[in-house]
Order: C-alpha cells, then sequence, then structure tokens
C-alpha cells in the first residue's frame, strides 16, 4: 500500500492506495468502518450497503476474534470470509475503542485482553498466532497502551515505550516467517503516555523499524489535559515519515477529529457514531461550510441564526439523556420527537432520513424496538462518513477554517438543524 | 340473543356494493380442501395461502420495511392494541395511518386488540360495552369496545381489520364460552356498523366457539349470515390439544363460503401451515418465527437449530444450504453463533432468514397446489420434517387423512 498525497494546506490531503487483493483506496483523511465481531454494529449486509460512504476498510477489534481464535484456526480461510466481507479491507485493532480496557494488568511479556468472556492475557506470540489465523490486511502490533488512566508518571510512560519496542521487534521477527501474513501490512504503535521525551523516542525508534504505518496510542479517555493532547500528537506526527499513514484511536468527535487532521493524522476510527446509536441519538451538526446566502438573508431579517439557536435547549432533554451526549446530537425519545414528521436531518439523505421520520424513530426509542438501532446506526454512520467527506472537500478548497469555525462553533452551542422557530 | 340485524345488513349491504370478492382461487387441489389464489387488496395483489409475518408495534422487528419487501412479503400485521396506547391512533393518522408511519407500501392487517384480553387477562373485565382494561403503561384505564376498536383500526389504516371478539382462551370450558360466542355475534355487527371505511378497510369475522362443535357450528351458522369479505378462525392456537384442534379448524372450513378468504389466527409452526393449508385455510398470522429468531433458533425444513449452542461453533455451512436468503447466502452457522454473543445484527440475520423461510414454504405449497401435485408436496414435506413414518405426530397424520392425503 501507499500514501498519495494531493498536497493541501492545513492537512493531508490524498489517498491510501493499492489496499488489499483488489487494490482499493482509502481517501485521506479518511474513517474505518467500526465493527463488532466482524459486523457493523446492528446491520446486516443489505442494511449497510444502504449506507452510503461506507469506507473501503473495516476494523476490526482483537479482543472479538481472539475469542475465536480456535475457530479461525479450523475455518483456515481468514476472518474476512468468515465474517461475510470477503472482500473488505481489514484493519485489526488490540483493543476496542467502547470496551474499557482496566488498568494495570500489562507485564514485560504479556498484554490483556478484554472479551465476552473476560480477560485474555496475550504475549507477542500468541498474539502473531492470533493474527496467522485472522489474515489481516492490516494490524496493530501488540503494545502496552496502558497509560490513559489518570496519573501515568514518566517511569510508567518509559515502560510503555519500552515494551511496546520490544514486542515489535518480536514481531516483525515473527513476521518474517510466517507465510499466512505475506500480505499483511503491520502498523506500529506509538506510546508514551503524557510525556514529551518518551513520545518523541518511541515516534523516532518505532520510524526505524520496516512497519506499514503508524499508530498513535495513548490519546483515548480524559485523562490527559486537552493542550498536551494535541501539541504531544504535533509532535509525534513531526517525527514520522510523510510517504506512511497516521491511525489515531480513540478520537471520534466532529472537533476533535479536526484537530487531530492538522496535526498530521489520517485515519479514524467510527466508534463515535455507533456511541450516539446506543445512546438513542441521532448526529445533526453541520458540516456544510459553504456560505449560506439563505441564511445570510434570515440573519438580516431577524430571524435567528440557527446555530445559535441553542439557548433555548431543554434542560430537561440534556438531564434525561445520556450523560455522554454531545452537543453534536438530539436526544430522540425526547418528548418533544413524539410527534415530528420531520426527517432525523433536514437534508440528509440517508434511508432513515428519505423514508422515515423523527416521530417514528421516537417511537421505536419509547417502545424499546430492534429497529430504533437499525436506522439510527445507518442514518448516523452516512453523517459521519459525509463529514469525512466534507473535510477532504475543505481540503481540496482551501476552507478548512470556514469548517473548522462551523464545528467549534457548534461544539459549544449545539446542532444548527432546529426549525426556524422552534 | 339475536343480533341486531337490521343495521348491520344496511351497512354490509352498502360495503358489498362498493367492493368486489377479495378471494380469487387460482386452482383447487383434486384430493385435499387446499386452494391457491390471491387476495385482492388496496395495497396490490397477494398470492395465498399465505404467512403474514407479524409487526406488532408498526415495525417487523429489526428488520427495515425495504428487507421485508425484499423478501416477497406483501402483507404483514400490526397490533391495534399496542398501537392504539402507543403512540396511538391520532398521531399514527398524522403520519398518514400504519402505512405511512412505518412506510410500508404493501397490505397491512391489523387485529382488534382483542387476543391481548387473553394474554393480559389479569388486567381485563368483559362486558357487553366492551373489555377495560388497565393499560401496562400508564395504569389508565381503557375501555375497547366494538367501535372504539374499529375507530382505532379506521385511524391505522390497514387494509384488512379485524372484528373485536370475546376471545376466551381454548383451555376453558363451561358457560363462559358459550356468552363469548354470542356476544362476538353482536359485536360484529356493531364492528360492521361502525367501519367507516369499508371499500378500502376490509373487516373479517372471527369463528369462535372454542373446543365444542356445537358452539363453533352455531357461530358459524350466524356469523355467515353476515356480508363480510373474508372470515378468521379465531379461538385456537392456545394451547389446546392438537386433535381438538384440527377437528375445529376442519369443521369451520366445512361451513365457511368457499369463495371468502379463511385466516387462521395464530398458526405459524410449519407442519400446521401444510396441514391447515390441507384443511382448507388460505391466510395464517403467528409471532414465532421472529420470535425465535430473537432467541437464536433458525427454522428450517428438518427442524430447528439453536445457533447459541457450542455445536455450531465450527459448523462452516449455512443456515440452510439450499436456502436463497441474504443470511444463507453470506454467513455461516459458526459466525452467527459467534456474532450472537455481541451484536443485535445476529438477530436481525436470523429474523431475515425465518421469514424468508416461511414465505418459501408458503410459496413452495401454493405452486404445487397450482401444478396439482400438493399431496405429494405434503407427503415429501412430512418426510424431510420427521425423518420416518413413525415420528410423525399422529394429529397430523389424522387430519390429513380426513382431507384424503394418506400418509402410509
Amino acid at each position: 500500500m501507499r500514501v498519495e498525497l494531493r498536497g493541501a494546506g492545513g492537512g493531508r490531503l490524498g489517498a491510501l492506495a493499492g489496499l488489499g487483493r483488489g487494490g482499493a483506496a482509502l481517501a485521506l483523511p479518511g474513517c474505518l468502518l467500526y465493527t463488532r465481531t466482524g459486523s457493523a454494529p446492528h446491520l446486516t449486509r443489505d442494511t449497510l450497503r444502504a449506507v452510503r460512504g461506507v469506507p473501503a476498510v473495516a476494523q476490526l477489534t482483537l479482543p472479538a476474534l481472539a475469542e475465536l481464535h480456535e475457530v479461525l484456526e479450523e475455518y483456515k480461510e481468514g476472518a474476512a470470509k468468515f465474517i461475510g466481507m470477503p472482500d473488505t479491507v481489514l484493519y485489526c485493532s488490540l483493543q476496542d475503542p467502547v470496551t474499557p480496557c482496566p488498568s494495570g494488568y500489562n507485564t514485560n511479556k504479556t498484554v490483556s485482553l478484554w472479551g465476552n468472556s473476560g480477560r485474555m492475557e496475550v504475549t507477542a506470540s500468541k498474539f502473531m498466532d492470533i493474527q496467522r489465523a485472522i489474515k489481516p490486511d492490516w494490524f496493530q502490533c501488540i503494545s502496552d497502551g496502558d497509560t490513559i488512566s489518570g496519573e501515568v508518571g514518566r517511569k510508567r510512560a518509559k515502560k510503555s515505550v519500552d515494551r511496546s519496542l520490544s514486542f515489535l521487534d518480536i514481531c516483525l521477527q515473527l513476521l518474517e516467517k510466517s507465510p499466512e501474513l505475506q500480505g499483511s501490512v503491520m502498523i506500529g504503535a506509538i506510546e508514551g503516555g503524557d510525556i514529551l521525551e518518551e513520545r518523541l523516542r518511541s515516534a523516532r525508534e518505532t520510524a526505524k523499524r520496516p512497519v506499514g504505518g503508524f499508530l498513535l496510542d495513548g490519546f483515548q479517555g480524559r485523562a490527559m489535559a486537552k493542550e498536551t493532547k494535541l501539541k504531544l500528537i504535533a509532535s509525534v506526527t513531526a517525527e514520522l515519515p510523510e510517504d506512511k499513514p497516521r491511525i489515531i484511536h480513540g478520537i471520534g468527535k466532529p472537533d476533535e477529529v479536526l484537530e487531530c487532521i492538522e496535526r498530521g493524522v489520517d485515519i479514524f476510527e467510527s466508534f463515535f457514531p455507533f456511541q450516539v446509536t446506543e445512546r438513542g441519538c441521532a448526529l445533526s451538526f453541520s458540516y456544510d461550510y459553504h456560505p449560506n446566502p439563505e441564511a445570510a438573508v434570515l440573519k438580516q431579517n431577524g430571524v435567528q441564526d440557527p446555530e445559535k439557536n441553542n439557548a433555548e435547549k431543554d434542560q430537561d432533554e440534556i438531564s434525561r439523556a445520556d450523560s455522554e451526549m454531545t452537543p453534536f446530537e438530539i436526544f430522540l425519545k425526547d418528548k418533544r420527537y413524539q410527534d415530528d414528521f420531520g426527517p432525523l436531518l433536514e437534508g440528509c439523505t440517508c434511508y432513515c432520513c428519505q423514508r422515515h421520520t423523527r416521530a417514528y424513530v421516537h417511537h421505536l426509542l419509547v417502545t424499546n424496538e430492534l429497529l430504533a438501532g437499525v436506522l439510527l446506526m445507518m442514518h448516523n454512520f452516512q453523517h459521519y462518513f459525509s463529514f469525512f467527506s466534507a473535510i477532504r472537500d475543505a481540503l481540496r478548497d482551501n476552507k478548512l477554517d470556514q469548517l473548522k469555525k462551523l464545528i467549534f462553533g457548534q461544539a459549544l452551542q449545539g446542532p444548527a438543524n432546529a426549525k426556524p422557530g422552534q | 340473543m339475536a343480533a341486531a340485524l337490521p343495521l348491520a345488513t344496511a351497512a354490509s349491504g352498502r360495503a358489498r356494493r362498493a367492493r368486489a370478492e377479495v378471494l380469487r382461487v387460482a386452482a383447487r387441489c383434486a384430493r385435499s380442501r387446499a386452494r391457491a389464489g390471491e387476495l385482492r387488496l388496496p395495497h396490490g395483489a397477494v398470492p395465498c395461502p399465505v404467512f403474514m409475518p407479524v409487526g406488532t408495534r408498526g415495525t417487523a422487528k429489526g428488520v427495515t420495511a425495504a428487507q421485508l419487501a425484499a423478501l416477497g412479503c406483501r402483507i404483514c400485521l400490526g397490533n391495534t392494541y399496542h398501537l392504539g396506547t402507543r403512540p396511538g391512533p391520532e398521531l399514527v393518522q398524522r403520519a398518514g395511518g400504519l402505512h405511512g408511519f412505518m412506510d410500508w407500501p404493501h397490505n397491512l392487517l391489523t387485529d382488534s386488540g382483542g387476543f391481548q384480553m387473553v394474554s393480559l387477562a389479569a388486567l381485563a373485565e368483559v362486558t357487553e360495552e366492551g373489555v377495560r382494561f388497565r393499560s401496562p403503561y400508564g395504569g389508565e384505564e381503557i375501555l375497547l369496545s366494538p367501535e372504539k376498536s374499529m375507530e382505532i383500526q379506521n385511524a391505522l389504516g390497514a387494509d384488512i381489520v379485524m372484528q373485536l371478539d370475546d376471545v376466551v382462551s381454548s383451555t376453558t370450558t363451561g358457560p363462559r364460552v358459550e356468552e363469548a360466542m354470542h356476544r362476538s355475534v353482536r359485536w360484529l355487527d356493531r364492528c360492521i356498523a361502525a367501519n367507516r371505511h369499508p371499500e378500502r378497510q376490509h373487516l373479517f369475522a372471527i369463528i369462535q366457539g372454542g373446543l365444542d362443535p356445537a358452539l363453533r357450528t352455531k357461530c358459524l351458522e350466524e356469523m355467515t349470515q353476515r356480508d363480510v369479505p373474508g372470515f378468521a378462525i379465531g379461538g385456537l392456537s392456545g394451547g389446546e390439544e392438537k386433535t381438538c384442534f384440527w377437528r375445529m379448524v376442519k369443521l369451520s372450513t366445512e361451513r365457511l363460503p368457499p369463495e371468502k378468504p379463511r385466516y387462521l389466527m395464530g398458526v405459524g409452526y410449519a407442519t400446521d401451515l401444510v396441514v391447515c393449508v390441507a384443511l382448507g385455510c388460505d391466510m395464517f398470522d403467528c409471532v414465532f418465527p421472529t420470535r425465535t429468531a430473537r432467541f437464536g433458533s433458525a427454522l428450517v425444513p428438518w427442524g430447528s437449530l439453536q445457533l447459541k449452542n457450542k455445536q455450531f461453533a465450527k459448523d462452516f455451512r449455512p443456515i440452510d444450504a439450499d436456502c436463497e436468503c441474504p443470511t444463507c447466502r453470506g454467513y455461516s452457522r459458526a459466525y452467527l453463533h459467534a456474532l450472537l454473543r455481541s451484536d443485535t445484527a445476529a438477530l436481525h440475520h436470523l429474523t431475515v432468514h425465518n421469514i424468508a423461510y416461511q414465505l418459501q414454504l408458503m410459496r413452495s405449497v401454493r405452486e404445487s397446489i397450482l401444478a396439482q401435485r400438493f399431496p405429494q408436496f405434503v407427503r415429501d414435506f412430512m418426510r424431510t420434517m420427521y425423518g420416518s413414518r413413525d415420528k410423525y405426530p399422529a394429529w397430523a397424520v389424522e387430519a390429513l387423512a380426513s382431507v384424503d392425503i394418506p400418509l402410509d
């Protein structure tokens, strides 16, 4: 695989080409399709096919597959075929971004994974055994990313780097001896907690190894201060070669995505739309950065700019909804949507918005119907993938600043989709 | 007590002038009572015999309307009791009726809300007026009368609507059964009078009478005097002995007019479907296939696979190699076994398959009737399902023999 950059201001616009057997390409900056045990959450092949803009690369998470190691070994034909996605390019990450990872279990020789049946302790050797059965197109090398739960300290940060490099070297050796993984690309994980020196050391050392790409790990969660996080990300990518992709885990909110793209990150996960779905919400933020003549006229005539509309955001809505809810979404279980016959989001072309209403999805949520998850997932994925498409357009048109303004504005105030007068 | 005939006759007379016969019979089995044809309904023709999946609250569970249509479903069910309480008929009407609310372009059938009387019996008090519930959702009292049921069903706008009947469990005996039968006749007349849209919402009567041949016969005599577009056979499939069950079905089809569709309510097991088609039924509904999917069970011509069982962990075959549904074309038993532990998508795969299985079964039944080889189809079906003659359920053998399909 190869990175082809088109050179644009503010971000790395281009594509990752030559992927998989079919030579597919992943547009950059872009995201991966989040899966749970190899399935887009809630979605079968038919419903996934109805989503527009599904990325060429899907993310598998190792814990789910590690539990299926024996099964995959007997199957012999690799995870892509087993999960019913024989033509999809697969990236296998070490952990699941959605499942919390208890801290304190990694050792110098092992990393712990958390699956349905609990904890699995994995050595580098066992890790490669499992990857041989999975046969992914890319995979994150086993690494020690246990630096995200609060106070880490220099010693622990140094350990994460030492261990991860040690794992990397062992796995690269094993990779050479694994014919089953001939076509697979190893992604090196850059660790180091919140210590700049360790981060730089990890980046430089990892870059010396023959990896196909880099993963910025240990930036998940909320323990690290935002300023520190952004500074470290910029510092790390500055050390990395231009011609290899940079993946980051654990970053999903639109404003954070933009911040990372500005600092040299290429590829993100798409667990965020899944989390939005699970809390009964629909993504509703606008990424349409084109100056809107209509909105300008409305402003002139004294109608509130919808972007600033959320002073009236109902306190009840926020308190009953998930505490994790962000300003980029609406909580459809709220009573206000009971007889709202508009689409989830005006102008959205997804299956749900074209055929159903807020009232219907509200009803499905209130009556605990499974279809709620299906429809919301379809909308949330399509909206998220379209957002990335808009980012690429903005880079191409040199309008990243406008997009940033739009997104950061909503990060403070909420979505711009409220109907005028509501 | 005699029903208020004049009122019912006038209303049904208006209805009669407004509509053509719903059922068009294309072929009849030369031996048994099986018929094949189509139902002509406002939202398009429906081939029959037909199995109707149940979408209780305006959704066929985890399956989208597009997926359901792609499987070949042309009629499915909505439940008046559930939709009548949440979100309520006014809201559904504003959404364009149940069709608009679900975005379902084909046909819908709503039940009256009466069956919940039996399943939620603790909450109900039945009087001549109607059924008084205490809503499990808000605790408020609701009176479901024939008029109220029709009002809700008119708002929901289904193509076929069911009368409100006084339902008693099929295991109940004694004077309550007779009372319920007579009341159902009276309620039928009230429903006919209350149906605001007979030209586009076909009201079916529901034959009651429990397991008592005399009561059933009486009910049939009375109800067939009313001019309704179709008849349902109700009050069965509630845990009664199968030997009684099939006899009541046969008694009913014997006395129902042949040119009108017969809807056997609550029947959905494959064997029951095949036998009851032989006995002369055209339409069926049941929550079983979709419900059992959500427990990890896949229906196959030889029974069912409990995919959560360890034995499927390394079984890399599809559920059924001969099934053409999206699930069988794309996924193995082993993968579904693994997915069942982690994502709801597994339930949707199984729901899709089970609906496909039911619809394909009915398609095969229908084709065999059209080709005049239904008796052979039945023999093949039984052998595939049970393996050997000694395993065939006795009631099914008897029932089929009674309509000239011997299985020996």
